[in-house]
């Protein structure tokens, strides 16, 4: 029986050297079936495992990773949460995943450091400001809460703001107190302990190779560790999902696509929220640790190579010059790249099937992070019930055949536009 | 003073005055921070990231994990700065960090009290309840205990440049390796660009005192670097870090080009950075020294070997009375003989191995040097440093000493090797990860390699770069490779000492322990990348530069796996830290984007205009006048004045693009929706284009010029991507259609001038052309001349509703025409109005634009259905016939005037029925534009909602909760002012 961690655990394991720890997880080997196997060791995976036993009490599940848990996007990301959409297919979904951002600590017992700091969206026209507001509206709508600053409004929450000399200057913003970030890894790393405290099977360096399929049905997965059969295969594989879908012959509207993100040397306090350009493609916020966390747009070329290239390092280093020309001495620490599944109008895809035994969880772009939580939720009902939840219903892949697309940026089937 | 009496590469005619920490000192030209505070007695320099430990100096290169400072002062403050790497100039003022009230005493050294609760990961195992004090107590406490330093808080002032740069060969590092290397290119007649982060080339050599060919190896690097910088192929950039391998043979490089002066002097960047692209480059960044793990090895006073040769032999600087040598190696114990040499007074070498090889024990001997074999340092005492404890099979003894100093062996600088992804390998033989597979076209020589006499250096530098160039066709310059004596150097791998007391730190600058190792491995984040994450090592600033590999080797020992299988974590770019304000150069302020001024942008700054943004275009957006209170008051009269008179306004911001070829028609017929093959020469029409998936893309009028000459017209926010759009369906599409095409937005200034008096205005200017309704009915397109002999195009089109043409003459004839408009206008009373009137008057008019074609709405939703021709194909067609195109309920365009006259709409506010709450489930659509009407002396509003042209006159909820409205408003058609368009065609 492992420990509930609290303060007295860390007491009792501080008088005894440390040595009342047990491993978070264990670190399990394949059995030869699961009632349902989660490809995809990240948050989203996960999250569906810990979801399955917990709600539906489906605890015959293994999840199976390349790697070791957290190795792709879940440790690449910004670490933003939110649910400021707008289009009534995401919101309340991204709503349900802020609600359970705000349970989640206590639910799992593991301090994922979910911090409601705020998420300043700047706005820079007229324009924007409507279209902000139309979104504020939504949100609201949704149950969510938004509130349109003015400038006054912003230079109070964000005085450290370039108002002075921009080039496009800061007119107001959409804010949403209740976002902010969470500690990706411990997210992870969570969900993974409450998954495996259920019953979970936590498979890593278990990579994926083939399917296997009896009479058109998907049955199980070949695997590095040798076949596992499995009643339900899930997918949650964020950009990986057209190599593991290649080897169905399925093509998927999602492609892959690199984006890049940053983390500067550690500083005092300088950011409290998160701050986004509007006339730009810049986020930024603060870790706890001190490092500015950010970054901007994807390279724009489709790409399976976890890094990415200058021309965007340069332009994410010129937004957060042009929006806070104080950090002009202060050092990019590390970059790295994540792959993006990036889908035709920009918003996922958790469905039954396309093909029988099969279900997906894909098409995060990269807003995947800060819907682990109601993508692990809906994914679990969806593969518990053979069919999406209210919440996911408009993910169904069928949309881009029925015309129902969810294009929250209105940018069209370009992926490398959303 | 703790200088040396005599050598070093220090300039000793030039002392420089600095201070640290307010204290005045002083130091001289070729020292670094780092050496010349050592050289005045500061052995405390830092306080650590956790524990606030106090700490010493480290290194003496860029992996320095303890000697943080801020740097300089004010808006110049850089936090962070390694004072390994920072030159030292006259006037520099560096303070201690992360530290309160002072680095002498730090009240958060406390925490190293709590160390036993705060192991690793200790956080994620509470301030759990209650859950709303994470944000209210427990976050704000640790946000302010992290961190470093303290960011500037006003802009930099400095400025920073970009600069690209090609070559044949990039030699990155400019020591043995690299000097030959550059050497042996560079004669055989290759550009060679020859990059070191020092600002002095020669690397382990300034720091060695070693022979080539049988003179002082300082000799050989003047003459390298002498005829190196004579050599017209090669380009020399010392203080400059490759900081990064990208795709194509392009690497990120940051020369620091003024940061050793006090200022930048007046037109010098600070720094520059330089995007190289190389057909070859050649790695050649040598190894650091690795520490090994003991208790209390973190006091101020122990250093690597490394460091401690360097501040002696290089900057005639020494780091304490008494220094003790602890290693598992011999190049650490060369590293005790120079410094003894340089005058060091070497109280012991430690070494772990049994039996050193004779030839070192040897030379120990010669100098008189006490060696402990078999030895391992299991305590150290002192707030700084004053004396160490060696187990041997003798027993312990306390050793007096001011510095301890430490090699577990070296770890190759194999950062750059690894940006593409190559996994580092182990080798055993050296205890150390050398490059893997490196990106396309990178070489590896030298000590980054692992290869770590001097002897081979240079010869290895020579014959890489020989065969890099041979491959690019260059014949190699045989150079004859200088002569080095040293002795082969052997290492035992020991990472870590057992049972030694204290807390025992891995990680210095985050003060991961090794005990924080054990938890990791107790709780089963035993990959390298989960130990990283967990544990925060190799996360600091030096980005585990001098404790990674120390690091996984004792997971290795704990799960028992090799080290070469336990891995290590990947090294990603930046290879140092690199400036933001660098990588950003010009690109900030007024200048982060490109401006385009109007071709009339002088003329109407002249008039008073106010401009906004529009995209990258400024545009006037109105004109006020003395005497009007607000901008509203302004539009009205703009409004007014060009519903009544005449108006004038700037419209080049539109997208023009002119197609020609036998097939322009056809091509047209295959981008709008309604068709233009069969548009007349001298007609304009107004055109709707879809995007592939069904959505309306953007619209505009498109003219026919001649027969297969066509210009189109797009929104000014459109204009790049509907051209892209057009070259996609042109070269990728239909290949087989003979169009040709060019953007000419830049090109013409195109001015409109609408009003009931718009002709009069025309007539006046135009060279004996026709423009009455007869000659030039509405849609008409005319050419010919203006302002006598100005080649003109005269589109009647209007976007007002009102008589209107659009005139395009030459992009540097606007302002000449405009100003002769105006004149020509005068006695008409001709009013200049801006973006905000225009927008008053489409809005009246219920024309679409920017705020209606958001990408989410399709030619159905927007009124312009029946514009979609049934009898030809059409981009986007198929797929705007899907089901949910054609649903009921879909949302449609109409107007919207406020129940009570007295209310103001707003843009961005949803529909519901009335009586209903404010949900998504009852959200029927959104306002998308709205102004207020001179005309009908009430606001009106665009939008969309469901199944709108059915409810024409029904009232509904604008419901606007973000600015606090919520308002009953009457649905109308969109058209306000002259639906039936008679204005347009008088």
């Amino acid at each position: 029986m492992r420990s509930r961690y609290s303060v007295f655990s860390l007491l009792a394991n501080a008088l005894t050297g440390q040595k009342g720890w047990t491993p978070a997880w264990r670190d399990a080997a394949p059995k030869p079936a699961y009632d349902v196997i989660v490809v995809g060791g990240g948050g989203h995976g996960l999250a569906t495992a810990y979801y399955l036993a917990k709600e539906h009490g489906i605890r015959n599940v293994a999840v199976l990773e390349k790697g070791h848990i957290g190795s792709g996007n879940a440790g690449r990301n910004t670490t933003i949460i939110r649910s400021n959409y707008l289009l009534p297919g995401n919101e309340p979904f991204y709503e349900w995943s802020m609600k359970l951002w705000e349970g989640l600590e206590q639910d799992v017992n593991y301090n994922s450091m979910v911090s409601q700091r705020g998420v300043l969206n700047l706005y820079h026209s007229d324009a924007q400001r409507d279209a902000y507001a139309r979104r504020g509206n939504s949100m609201r709508m949704a149950g969510a809460d938004s509130e349109l600053l003015d400038e006054a409004g912003v230079r109070a929450y964000a005085p450290f703001l370039n108002f002075d000399d921009a080039r496009f200057p800061i007119k107001g913003g959409l804010l949403q107190r209740r976002g902010g970030t969470a500690r990706h890894d411990a997210v992870v790393w969570g969900y993974a302990r409450a998954a495996d405290k259920l019953g979970v099977d936590i498979v890593q360096n278990c990579e994926v190779t083939g399917f296997i399929r009896e009479n058109g049905v998907v049955v199980g997965v070949e695997t590095t560790r040798g076949p596992i059969r499995a009643g339900k295969v899930g997918l949650a594989v964020a950009g990986s999902t057209s190599r593991l879908t290649r080897l169905l012959d399925l093509r998927l509207p999602i492609e892959s696509h690199v984006l890049t993100a940053f983390v500067s040397e550690g500083l005092k306090p300088l950011v409290p929220g998160v701050v986004t350009f509007g006339a730009g493609h810049f986020y930024v916020s603060q870790s706890d640790k001190g490092g500015l966390v950010f970054g901007g747009d994807i390279d724009g070329y489709n790409s399976y190579a976890q890094r990415g290239n200058l021309p965007v390092v340069e332009d994410v280093c010129e937004a957060g010059m042009a929006l806070m020309p104080q950090i002009g001495r202060l050092r990019v620490l590390r970059s790295w790249g994540g792959i993006m599944d990036m889908s035709m109008d920009g918003s996922p895809i958790i469905d039954v099937g396309p093909l029988p035994g099969l279900y997906l969880n894909c098409g995060w772009n990269y807003g995947g992070f800060k819907a682990t939580p109601a993508s692990g939720w809906c994914f679990a009902w969806t593969l518990a019930k053979d069919a999406p939840h209210a919440l996911n219903a408009a993910y169904r892949l069928d949309r881009f055949r029925t015309g129902h697309m969810i294009d929250e940026k209105g940018v069209g089937a370009q992926p490398n536009l959303h | 003073m703790s200088r040396l009496s005599e050598g070093g590469l220090i300039d000793r005619s030039k002392p420089l005055a600095f201070s640290f920490d307010g204290k005045a000192m002083r130091g001289y030209a070729g020292d670094t921070l780092a050496s010349a505070l050592l050289a005045n007695d500061v052995r405390l320099v830092g306080r650590s990231f956790k524990y606030h430990r106090p700490r010493g100096i480290f290194s003496s290169g860029s992996e320095e994990p303890n000697a943080l400072v801020e740097l300089r002062d004010g808006a110049r403050r850089e936090p962070n700065s390694r004072a390994t790497v920072v030159e030292l100039y006259d006037g520099l003022s560096a303070a201690s960090q992360n530290r309160w009230p002072s680095l002498d005493f730090d009240i958060q050294s406390v925490n190293g009290l709590l160390g036993p609760l705060l192991g690793a990961g200790f956080y994620y195992k509470t301030f759990m309840w209650p859950a709303a004090l994470w944000e209210k107590l427990y976050e704000p406490l640790i946000r302010r205990a992290a961190g470093l330093g303290r960011a500037a808080e006003a802009p930099d002032p400095d400025s920073y440049d970009r600069s690209f740069a090609f070559c044949d060969l990039l030699v990155i590092g400019g020591g043995a390796a690299g000097l030959m290397a550059a050497l042996t290119a560079g004669r055989s007649g290759a550009r060679v660009i020859l990059a070191d982060e020092d600002f002095r080339f020669g690397g382990r050599i300034l720091a060695e005192r070693a022979e080539i060919d049988d003179a002082p190896s300082l000799a050989f690097v003047e003459r390298a670097v002498a005829e190196l910088a004579a050599l017209p192929n090669v380009r020399l950039l010392p203080r400059t870090t490759v900081f990064g391998a990208y795709d194509g043979g392009t690497f990120g490089a940051l020369e620091r080009v003024a940061d050793h002066l006090p200022l930048p002097p007046a037109f010098t960047p600070r720094q520059r950075y330089w995007k190289i692209v190389a057909k070859r480059s050649l790695l050649c960044a040598g190894a650091i020294d690795r520490p090994i793990v003991f208790g209390g090895n973190d006091r101020p006073g122990v250093m690597s070997a490394q460091a401690l040769r360097t501040y002696a032999v290089r900057y005639a600087a020494n780091p304490g009375k008494r220094a003790v040598v602890f290693a598992n190696n011999g190049y650490a114990w060369s590293a005790a003989f120079d410094a003894a040499e340089a005058g060091v007074d070497i109280a012991a070498i430690v070494d772990v191995r049994p039996e050193a090889p004779p030839i070192q024990l040897e030379r120990a001997k010669r100098r008189g040097v006490r060696v402990i074999q078999g030895g391992q340092v299991v305590a150290t005492s002192g707030r700084l440093l004053s004396s160490v404890t060696v187990r041997s099979a003798t027993g312990e003894e306390k050793i007096a000493a001011e510095v301890l100093a430490i090699s577990g062996g070296s770890s190759p600088n194999v950062g750059l090797t690894s940006h593409f992804g190559g996994k580092p390998v182990y080798r055993a033989d050296i205890a150390g990860f050398v490059p893997g597979a490196c990106p396309p076209g990178m070489r590896v020589a030298g000590a980054a390699r692992g290869d770590y006499s001097l002897a081979r250096c240079l010869a290895a530098g020579a014959a890489e770069a020989a065969e890099a160039v041979s491959e690019l066709g260059f014949s190699a310059y045989a150079t004859p490779v200088p002569q080095a004596r040293d002795n082969a150097i052997t290492v035992t791998p020991f990472w870590h000492v057992p049972g030694s007391r204290g807390p025992a730190f891995v990680d210095l600058q985050n003060d991961v322990t090794a005990k924080d190792i054990t938890i990791a491995h107790t709780e089963g984040f035993r990959a390298v990348e989960l130990l990283k994450r967990y544990t925060t090592l190799g996360m600091a600033t030096d980005q585990g530069r001098t404790s990674n590999v120390t690091g996984l080797a004792m997971m290795a020992v704990l799960t028992g796996q090799d080290v070469g299988a336990t891995g290590t974590t990947l090294f990603r770019p930046p290879y140092t830290p690199v400036a933001l304000g660098a990588i950003a150069g010009h690109h900030r302020g007024k200048d982060f984007r490109a401006t385009r001024p109007t071709p009339t942008h002088d003329w109407a700054r002249a008039q008073g205009a106010v401009f906004v943004e529009a995209g990258l275009w400024l545009r006037a957006q109105y004109f006020p006048r003395p005497g009007e209170t607000d901008w509203l008051e302004t539009v009205n009269r703009e409004v007014t004045a060009t519903r009544t008179g005449v108006g004038l306004i700037d419209v080049s911001t539109f997208g023009k693009i002119d197609i020609q070829g036998p097939d322009a028609g056809a091509f047209l017929d295959r981008v709008y929706i309604n068709t233009f093959s069969t548009l007349p020469v001298g007609r304009a029409r107004y055109g709707v284009m879809l995007r592939e998936d069904g959505i309306v893309m953007d619209d505009g009028t498109t003219s026919r010029l001649g027969e297969r000459h066509y210009l189109m017209t797009t929104t000014t926010a459109n204009a790049a991507k509907v051209y892209q759009h057009l070259e996609f369906c042109l070269q990728v599409l239909w290949p087989e259609l003979d169009v040709q095409m060019a953007s000419v937005s830049e090109q013409w200034a195109q001015i409109s001038i609408a009003g009931p008096q718009a002709r009069a205005v025309l007539e006046q200017v135009v060279d004996g052309l026709d423009v009455s309704n007869a000659a030039l009915p509405y849609m008409g397109v005319a050419q010919g001349t203006v302002l006598s002999g100005v080649a003109a195009r005269i589109f009647r089109v209007s976007f007002s509703g009102e008589l209107g043409y659009e005139i395009a003459v030459p992009a540097r004839q606007g302002r000449r025409l405009a100003e002769a408009l105006m004149a020509a206008g005068a006695p008409f009373g001709i009013t200049p109005y801006g973006t905000e009137a225009l927008g008053v008057m489409r809005i009246e008019k219920g024309h679409v634009s920017g705020n209606e074609l958001n990408g989410q709405t399709s030619a159905r939703d927007l009124g312009l259905g029946r514009m979609a021709s049934t009898k030809k194909d059409y981009v986007g067609r198929v797929l705007s016939q899907r089901p949910a195109f054609l649903e009921e309920g879909r949302v449609s365009f109409v107007g919207f005037k406020p129940v009570n006259p007295g209310d103001r709409l707003r843009a961005g506010a949803h529909f519901l029925p009335h009586g209903r709450s404010g949900t998504t489930a009852n959200d029927e659509g959104y306002m998308t534009s709205v102004a207020f009407s001179p005309l009908l002396g009430h606001w009106i509003g665009l939008g969309l909602i469901a199944r709108g042209t059915e409810r024409i006159g029904e009232s509904v909820r604008a419901y606007d909760p973000v600015r606090g409205g919520d308002i009953p408003v009457e649905i109308c058609h969109p058209a306000f002012v002259d639906p039936e368009g008679e204005r347009l065609r008088v």
